[in-house]
C-alpha cells in the first residue's frame, strides 16, 4: 500500500508529466505529419514511452493511440519499457551474424534472466540487437553502455557489467 | 453534371477492352470476365498491394505490377494467367502458410476461407518451407468476437476497416517485416480497447483471424432442455441475407422459410423482429414529435437501435447523450415483450422462458447485457443472440435441408409486422419508419400513398441529407452509415450550437455497418455494394409486398398498447421499453 505522500507525490508527477507532454505537442504544433518528431521528443524527456504518457500524447493531439503504437513499434528507436541502467546491446549486422551474435544474444538473454530470478533488480541490464554498427572486423560486436568491444562471449560481458556495477556501488 | 470519365482501350489476355480512366487492372479483368486472385484487397477498401497475388505481366515492361494498385493505361497489354505467374503465386501462397499454423479443420472459416481456397485451387499439398508461426494466444476479453492472432496473415483488411471505414481505432498493426503483427490498440485486449463489437473486421477478415463469439452449443442445449419454452425472434436483415449459405442469391427474401425451419430447429415459438421494430417506431416517433412539436427534450433526436454505434457514441460523442432515442431497439423490446406480455398470455414462468435472437450483427451479443434495463422482465430479456452465420451453422447441423422447407407464418401476436418493421434493416429505413409513423401522430393523416416510399433518404451513400414537409413543416432529417460518417454529421450540429443557431437537423439515423444491418458484421461472408444494394432491394420489396406500411396500423401493435403497454411513453412502457446511456471510456488500459 502507498502511503498518503507517496500517491501526493505520483500525482505530482503526472501533472508534471501531462505539462511537460503538452508543452511538447504545442511546440510541434499539435500536426499529425509531426508525430515523430513529438514521439523523439517525449522518449528524450521519460527516457521511454511509457503507456501513460502515449495516452496523454494521444489526448493531446487527437491522434488515436493505434496510430501511435503502429509508429513506435515500427521504429527501433523508441522504447517501450523504461531503459535499464545499464544497455548491453548486440550486433546483427550480417558479419556479426555469421560470427554467432544470434547465439551470444540468446546465452546473455538466458543468463540475465537467470540473475533475475536469483534476485537481480528487473530491468537493471537492458539487452537489445542493433543493426550493422560498422564494427565487423570485431564480430561479433557487442556495445556495452556505450563502449563496442569485440570477440566476447557471453561470460566476459556478465564479468565485465559486474565490474561496473561494483564501481557504481563503490563510489 | 457529372462528368464521365474517358474510357481507355486496353488487352487484356490479348482480348479488347474498353473500361473508364483510373480502372485497375484487377477490376478491368474482372469486366473482362477474368479473376485475379488476391487475399487483401477487399471492394469497400483501397488496394494496399500487401499481399502480392495479383501480380500480372505488362507488355514491355521487366517488373510485374501489382493489379490491384495500378491502374490500367491506354494500350496497355496485360497477361494475368500464364504458368509463371502461377508458379509465383503458388510460391506467395506457400510463404503466406509457412506463416500460419495448419488449423483448418477446427477453424471458424473452414470451408468459407480465402487463404484455404486459393490454396486448394492452386494444389498446394505440403508445407514445402519450415513453419514461422505466432506464438500468441488468441484474445478472447470481448463477447462478440474472437481474435486468433496466430491466423492473421497481415493482410491489414480488419485494420483498415476499423480505422477507415469505422473510424474506432480498436486494431493496428504492430512491429515491422517478419515481426508485422496485427493487434487490439497497443497491444492490449480487445476488450480494453475502443472496439465497439461492429464485426466489421471479422467481416473483412480473409481467414479465421478474426470470427464471431460462436454460441451455438448454449442454444442447442436449451432447445434439449425439457424444463425451458424456447422462443426465437429473426432480425429485418437476416431474411434477406441467410440465403446466401444455402446457394440463393443475395436479397431473397425467405421468412416464411425461415420461420418453418426454426420451428424444425425445436423453437416453441417464433417470433419476428420486425413486430419490435414497428414496436420501436412507436415509441421513438411519439419522442420525435414530443421533441420537435412540443419541444420537450433537446433536437435532434438520434436514434439509438444500433448497439455498436451507442458504444460508439458513449465513447466517443458524449455530448450527444441527451440527444438520443430512449427507446430500446428492437431485439430487446421483443425480449421483453415475449417474457412479459407473451409469458402472461401463454400463461408460461418467464424464468424458463429461453429468449434467443437471430441477428445480423456481433454487437447485439454485447448489447444483451449492456444495462440493467436489458433485464426489465425480471430476467434477462433475451438470453443469447446468434448471428445469420450461426444460425445457418445450426441449420446445416440439423440435417434439415433449407432449401426443401415450407413457408409457415410466424407466431401471434409478436410475429405480425408492418412494411416500417422490415425496413429497419436498410440504412435509412429507421427514419424513413419513423417519419411514416410521425406524420400520422402530427397530422392524423397517412402520408399519400405515392409518397409512403420517402426516396431521398435510400441508398449507398455515406450521408444522405433531406427534408421532409409535414403540413408545411420541414423536417430536416440525415442519415449516416459506416461510422466514420458519423463525426461530419455531428460536427455540423456542434458548429450550429456553437453560434446558438438551429440545429441543422431534426432528426438522424446513424448505423455503424455500411448499408445498415443488411451490411452486419454477421451477415454471411463476401460483403460488396453489389451484394448490400441486393440484399436492401429484398427488404424494399418486403415492404412494397406488406398490406400495411405503417407502423401504427399493424394490428398486434394497437393490440399490445391497448390489453398491456398502455400509451406510447406511458408508464409501462418507459419502463420496459426504454434505456438510459452513460458515458464510458474507451480506454480500459
Amino acid at each position: 500500500m502507498r502511503t498518503q505522500t507517496e500517491i501526493g507525490s505520483l500525482l505530482d508527477w503526472v501533472e508534471e508529466m501531462r505539462v511537460r507532454v503538452r508543452e511538447i505537442v504545442r511546440e510541434w504544433d499539435d500536426q499529425e505529419g509531426n508525430l515523430i518528431m513529438m514521439l523523439h521528443a517525449v522518449q528524450n524527456e521519460f527516457g521511454y514511452i511509457s503507456r501513460g504518457v502515449a495516452g496523454v500524447l494521444a489526448k493531446e493531439t487527437g491522434i488515436n493511440m493505434a496510430r501511435i503504437y503502429e509508429v513506435i513499434t515500427f521504429y527501433h528507436y523508441f522504447r517501450l519499457t523504461p531503459p535499464g541502467s545499464h544497455s548491453v546491446q548486440v550486433c546483427m549486422g550480417t558479419a556479426c551474424y555469421l560470427k554467432g551474435a544470434q547465439k551470444l544474444y540468446d546465452e546473455l538473454a538466458q543468463q540475465l534472466q537467470l540473475m533475475e530470478a536469483a534476485g537481480g533488480r528487473q530491468g537493471d541490464v537492458q539487452l537489445e540487437t542493433v543493426r550493422c554498427i560498422g564494427c565487423c572486423g570485431m564480430a561479433p560486436a557487442v556495445v556495452v553502455d556505450s563502449e563496442t568491444h569485440g570477440r566476447l562471449c557471453p561470460g566476459d560481458i556478465l564479468q565485465f557489467l559486474k565490474r561496473k556495477q561494483e564501481a557504481r556501488h563503490g563510489s | 453534371m457529372i462528368q464521365e470519365a474517358a474510357m481507355i482501350r486496353a488487352k487484356i489476355n490479348g482480348t479488347p477492352i474498353e473500361v473508364p480512366e483510373g480502372t485497375s487492372i484487377l477490376d478491368a479483368a474482372r469486366k473482362a470476365g477474368v479473376r485475379i486472385p488476391t487475399l487483401c484487397k477487399h471492394p469497400d477498401l483501397l488496394p494496399t498491394a500487401a499481399c502480392g497475388l495479383c501480380i500480372v505481366k505488362v507488355a514491355g515492361q521487366e517488373r510485374m505490377p501489382r493489379a490491384c494498385a495500378t491502374m490500367l493505361q491506354p494500350d496497355m497489354e496485360i497477361i494475368t494467367h500464364d504458368g509463371e505467374l502461377t508458379r509465383i503465386r503458388r510460391t506467395i501462397l506457400e510463404l503466406i502458410l509457412s506463416t500460419h499454423p495448419n488449423a483448418c479443420l477446427t477453424c471458424g472459416r473452414n470451408g468459407n476461407c480465402e487463404l484455404q481456397t486459393l490454396l486448394g485451387e492452386f494444389g498446394v499439398r505440403d508445407d514445402r518451407l519450415e513453419k514461422y508461426l505466432r506464438d500468441v494466444p488468441p484474445d478472447h476479453s470481448n463477447g462478440s468476437i474472437i481474435i486468433d492472432f496466430a491466423k492473421c496473415i497481415t493482410c491489414g483488411r480488419c485494420v483498415r476497416t476499423c480505422q477507415e471505414i469505422q473510424n474506432v481505432w480498436a486494431l493496428s498493426m504492430l512491429n515491422r517485416s517478419i515481426n508485422t503483427r496485427m493487434a487490439p490498440a497497443g497491444d492490449i485486449l480487445l476488450a480494453d480497447s475502443p472496439c465497439i463489437k461492429c464485426g466489421q473486421c471479422a467481416a473483412h477478415c480473409p481467414t479465421g483471424a478474426i470470427v464471431e463469439h460462436d454460441e451455438t452449443a448454449t442454444v442447442w442445449e436449451a432447445l434439449r432442455d425439457p424444463e425451458k419454452y424456447c422462443s426465437v425472434q429473426i432480425a429485418p436483415s437476416v431474411r434477406v441475407a441467410l440465403g446466401e449459405e444455402f446457394g440463393y442469391p443475395p436479397g431473397t427474401n425467405l421468412t416464411r422459410q425461415i420461420y418453418a425451419t426454426l420451428r424444425r430447429l425445436g423453437f416453441h415459438a417464433v417470433f419476428d423482429t420486425n413486430f419490435s421494430a414497428d414496436l420501436t417506431i412507436m415509441e421513438e416517433a411519439c419522442e420525435f414529435v414530443q421533441r420537435f412539436v412540443h419541444g420537450k427534450g433537446p433536437l435532434p433526436l438520434i436514434t439509438s437501435c444500433c448497439p455498436a454505434w451507442t458504444d460508439y457514441m458513449e465513447k466517443n460523442h458524449q455530448d450527444f447523450i441527451e440527444n438520443f432515442s430512449t427507446a430500446k431497439s428492437p431485439q430487446q423490446m421483443l425480449g421483453v415483450v415475449a417474457k412479459t406480455y407473451y409469458s402472461e398470455k401463454m400463461g408460461l414462468d418467464p424464468a424458463k422462458h429461453f429468449q434467443v435472437s437471430i441477428m445480423p450483427c456481433t454487437a447485439k451479443k454485447y448489447e444483451l447485457e449492456r444495462t440493467d434495463e436489458m433485464f426489465a422482465s425480471g430476467h434477462q430479456d433475451v438470453d443469447v443472440t446468434l448471428t445469420t452465420r450461426e444460425l445457418a451453422r445450426m441449420i446445416k447441423q440439423s440435417g434439415l435441408v433449407f432449401r426443401e422447407m415450407p413457408e409457415e407464418d410466424a407466431d401471434s401476436p409478436l410475429g405480425e409486422y408492418s412494411g416500417s418493421g422490415t425496413l429497419f434493416g436498410a440504412t435509412g429505413g429507421v427514419m424513413e419508419a419513423a417519419l411514416r409513423t410521425a406524420h400520422y401522430l402530427v397530422t392524423g393523416r397517412n402520408l399519400a400513398p405515392d409518397a409512403v416510399n420517402i426516396l431521398p433518404v435510400r441508398g449507398l451513400e455515406g450521408v444522405r441529407e433531406a427534408e421532409i414537409d409535414i403540413e408545411g413543416t420541414a423536417v430536416r432529417v440525415a442519415v449516416s452509415h459506416g461510422m466514420a460518417n458519423v463525426g461530419k454529421v455531428l460536427d455540423k450540429v456542434r458548429a450550429a450550437r456553437e453560434r446558438g443557431e438551429d440545429p441543422p437537423y431534426h432528426f438522424i439515423e446513424v448505423m455503424a455497418c455500411p448499408g445498415g444491418c443488411i451490411g452486419g458484421g454477421g451477415q454471411p461472408y463476401g460483403i460488396s455494394d453489389e451484394v448490400r444494394r441486393r440484399r436492401m432491394a429484398g427488404l424494399y420489396a418486403d415492404d412494397q409486398g406488406c398490406a400495411r406500411r405503417f407502423s401504427h396500423e399493424n394490428p398486434a401493435i394497437q393490440r399490445i398498447y391497448k390489453e398491456f403497454l398502455g400509451e406510447p411513453l406511458g408508464e409501462k412502457a418507459e419502463r420496459l421499453l426504454h434505456t438510459r446511456y452513460h458515458p464510458r471510456k474507451s480506454y480500459l488500459r
